[in-house]
């Protein structure tokens, strides 16, 4: 199932498929979110953001109008 | 090998323990200073190499890649990419940690580009059995064209392994690990005919960027048939991520093999209790308040024996130099002026050592994602409560450390209300006016009323911060894209040569910063003090002899009422009575004025101030405190104590609100890049001080 990393729930994983080249920023990129990566939301704020995501190891926290522009598809277990 | 000096650069992502390799590297031979002009820190120490080899260590700036978003990162591309700098290398290492190879090496294959010699350094090895890693290095070494060296920067194992390295730097290959300029071969083929003298990627980085270097002008280089739009370079850009890691990955498939089995950790249960919904908040509260606590009750001790050596060193002097001017100068000017700085170093020193044992751990990741969105509301971000609470030590280090918020009205927003923090500055004022006018009792058995006051003070800095944040939010009309992203570092247990270091140098740069000020400014006040340009003050004596010829007053009651009316005629007293009048109504004598006019240059100049006024006036036999002079200081017209409580909380609420310190105006004024906003923030915050320290005498008194 397609969807963006803001809806997630904690502790689903996916894979990201693609994200919105203009308004995702090139250190996200940097920092390991990349396409055919594995993605977990480990955590979400209180509040519901920031999102504290896991991305094929890589632990960052990112806030939610980002998580919108990340495309994802649900890994069913 | 070369006679001179080796210089070795020091590169890698935050978080890598890039801090620690350079404190094992140099020890304490390290300086840190400033690059010039801008507000970067510039960390360089010397280390000993074998073959009786000397190295220059510069720390540069933690960054994720060549791809500048900050000044700092700004600094390490401009360095990297100017053979004249004095600070180019002879050999750049590189510092990754074992766990985040894969995103740590993305910053080596763009410096292996830039065909400077380098050396992979993969710290953190004594954690690889633990976590269950196995790396093959023959095997990496070969596809990165580099040597490796393993080591644990905590541990100090593998150290002298990379100091051969670095002797033998001349055996490292040059070449660049990948060919990452195929992501659009034509392009990159034509600047190369244009520019057959320069690095590809050299040319890339100064089209792709705004980093100036030099003679090749952006302008210059894109001015040409082939150029590329904004839009197309950022493409680009992230194509060439993307390959990079590509590459990366493809190497570490088979490079790096991880028992996941074993691979269970410590982060995801500290995790679960320390970012918690409700949990995380009660911890973080609780740190705080533990934290402000013992740094009042702790620090107490040693401040008390500081203010009285200095006391007795000053009756010392007074008694065994021979008497004159010398002696007062020494005795009553420079003595007391030392104290007044010396005695800010216990707090400081503690406020350090929590902040930094915060930042070590890896717990002040999980604050800026607890906060973030609390903060938004205020127009602030996650990433505004490391600044605040640096901000407790000193507002210089939280301005510059605002630099990692992507969004500039965020940005702007934290460097205009950190200054409402309650800076150590302040402290030492706060100290003692809570002294003299807070009982020193305690309640429910445990807590310390005048604890308590401090961290009312506390809370009420904060709450100004988080007020007028809201506030600039509603007035400040910038558009901003909304940007954030936060590494969440692993937790580790603070390694205490980073924790000391990191205290004893921002405690040093405070007090000699701020102490040469202090210092200078005390002599200069004992000074207008002790000499006034009227017969008034030099014939005092005689006046005052005269007019109290009729009562009976014995010998040291009427010295004190000579030294009091030559104070009163000195250059000081006339600045201070001028001012009188406007000051008046908020409970304060021409005394208090004069410390208030002095602490616009810093505000801890207040107690030194105090100090020198109330020593001039004093019996050189008694060993007087300063407190105790200021808890005996009378108004001269009443006959009432000048400290009462409405008058002190009066004092206490302008201090808390009012601009009054030049370096963190000079800091504002450097990093937002114009005078606006730091002369916004001296009569705006000024004027509000004036008006609440109004506002609670009139109701107090």
């Amino acid at each position: 199932m397609q969807t963006t990393v803001d809806q997630l729930k904690k502790g689903e994983k996916a894979i990201i498929v693609a994200f919105n080249l203009d308004t995702v920023p090139l250190k996200l990129i940097e920092m390991g979110c990349m396409e055919g990566y594995e993605i977990e939301l480990v955590q979400s704020a209180p509040f519901g953001d920031p999102l504290y995501l896991d991305i094929n190891g890589t632990h960052l926290a990112i806030r939610k109008d980002m998580a919108k522009e990340i495309f994802v598809e649900i890994i069913q277990n | 090998m070369k006679n001179s000096i080796l210089k070795v650069a020091l590169i890698g992502n935050p978080n890598t323990g890039k801090t620690s390799l350079f404190n094992q590297l140099t020890g304490l031979n390290q300086q840190v200073g400033n690059y010039p002009g801008i507000t970067v820190e510039r960390k360089v120490g010397t280390c000993t190499l074998p073959k009786n080899t000397k190295a220059t260590i510069l720390d540069l700036p933690g960054t994720y890649s060549l791809n500048a978003n900050s000044i700092d990162e700004n600094l390490v591309i401009e360095l990297l990419l100017n053979k004249n700098d004095k600070d180019y290398p002879d050999v750049a290492i590189v510092v990754t940690e074992v766990e985040n190879l894969k995103r740590n090496l993305l910053l080596f294959t763009q410096i292996k580009d830039l065909e400077i010699p380098t050396i992979l350094v993969i710290n953190m090895a004594d954690q690889m059995e633990l976590k269950g890693i196995s790396l093959d290095i023959p095997k990496l070494e070969t596809a990165l064209k580099t040597k490796i060296a393993l080591i644990s920067a905590r541990k100090s194992t593998g150290i002298n392994e990379l100091k051969d390295l670095i002797v033998n730097y001349e055996q490292l290959s040059t070449e660049p690990c990948l060919n990452a300029s195929d992501i659009d071969s034509d392009y990159f083929n034509n600047l190369r005919r244009i520019y057959p003298n320069q690095q590809n990627y050299k040319l890339w980085l100064v089209i792709s960027q705004d980093v100036n270097f030099g003679e090749l002008s952006k302008n210059v280089i894109q001015n040409n048939s082939f150029s590329k739009s904004e839009e197309e370079l950022k493409k680009l850009q992230h194509k060439e991520t993307i390959k990079r890691y590509q590459f990366i990955n493809n190497l570490l498939k088979e490079g790096k093999k991880v028992d996941v089995a074993k691979a269970k950790d410590l982060r995801s249960k500290l995790d679960k209790i320390l970012t918690h919904k409700i949990g995380g908040y009660i911890i973080f509260f609780a740190i705080l308040f533990l934290i402000f606590q013992s740094v009042f009750e702790w620090s107490s001790v040693p401040m008390d024996f500081i203010d009285q050596s200095f006391a007795s060193l000053s009756t010392w002097v007074n008694e065994h130099l021979p008497s004159g001017k010398l002696n007062d100068l020494v005795s009553q000017g420079i003595i007391p002026g030392i104290g007044g700085v010396v005695i800010f170093i216990p707090q400081i020193a503690f406020l350090f050592l929590f902040i930094s044992l915060l930042e070590e751990s890896g717990y002040m990741s999980r604050v800026v994602f607890l906060m973030d969105k609390s903060m938004r509301r205020f127009g602030l971000s996650g990433k505004s409560v490391v600044p605040l609470i640096s901000g407790t030590a000193c507002a210089i280090p939280a301005i510059m450390a605002t630099r990692n918020i992507e969004n500039w009205k965020e940005r702007l927003i934290t460097i205009l209300v950190t200054p409402f923090t309650t800076c150590a500055a302040r402290i030492p004022v706060y100290t003692i006016l809570i002294a003299l006018i807070i009982p020193d009792k305690r309640i429910f058995g445990f807590l310390n009323v005048q604890g308590l006051t401090l961290m009312l003070l506390y809370m009420l800095g904060f709450l100004m911060a988080i007020v007028s944040a809201m506030l600039l939010n509603k007035i400040l009309k910038l558009k901003s894209k909304s940007f954030f992203v936060i590494e969440m570092p692993n937790y580790k247990i603070p390694y205490y040569k980073n924790v000391g270091l990191n205290v004893i140098e921002k405690t040093k740069a405070f007090v000699f910063g701020a102490g040469k000020i202090i210092v200078s400014l005390s002599i200069i006040l004992w000074f207008m003090a002790s000499y006034g340009p009227t017969d008034n003050f030099r014939k005092a004596e005689e006046i005052i002899t005269a007019q109290l010829q009729n009562q009976t007053l014995s010998e040291d009651e009427l010295q004190d009422k000579i030294a009091s009316f030559k104070l009163e005629n000195s250059y000081i007293g006339i600045i201070g009575k001028s001012i009188e009048p406007m000051i008046k109504p908020l409970g304060y004598d021409w005394k208090i004025g004069i410390g208030i006019v002095a602490s616009f240059a810093a505000r801890e100049v207040f107690v030194g101030t105090m100090a020198t006024i109330y020593s001039v006036g004093s019996h050189a036999d008694e060993e007087n405190t300063i407190k105790e002079k200021m808890r005996n200081e009378v108004n001269a017209v009443t006959g009432k104590p000048i400290y009462t409580f409405a008058s002190g909380i009066s004092l206490l609420l302008f201090y808390a609100f009012a601009m009054q310190c030049m370096s963190t105006l000079a800091i504002v004024k450097k990093e937002t890049n114009s005078w606006k906003w730091p002369m916004i923030q001296l009569f705006v915050m000024s004027g509000f001080a004036y008006l609440v320290a109004f506002i609670a005498f009139q109701t107090l008194q």
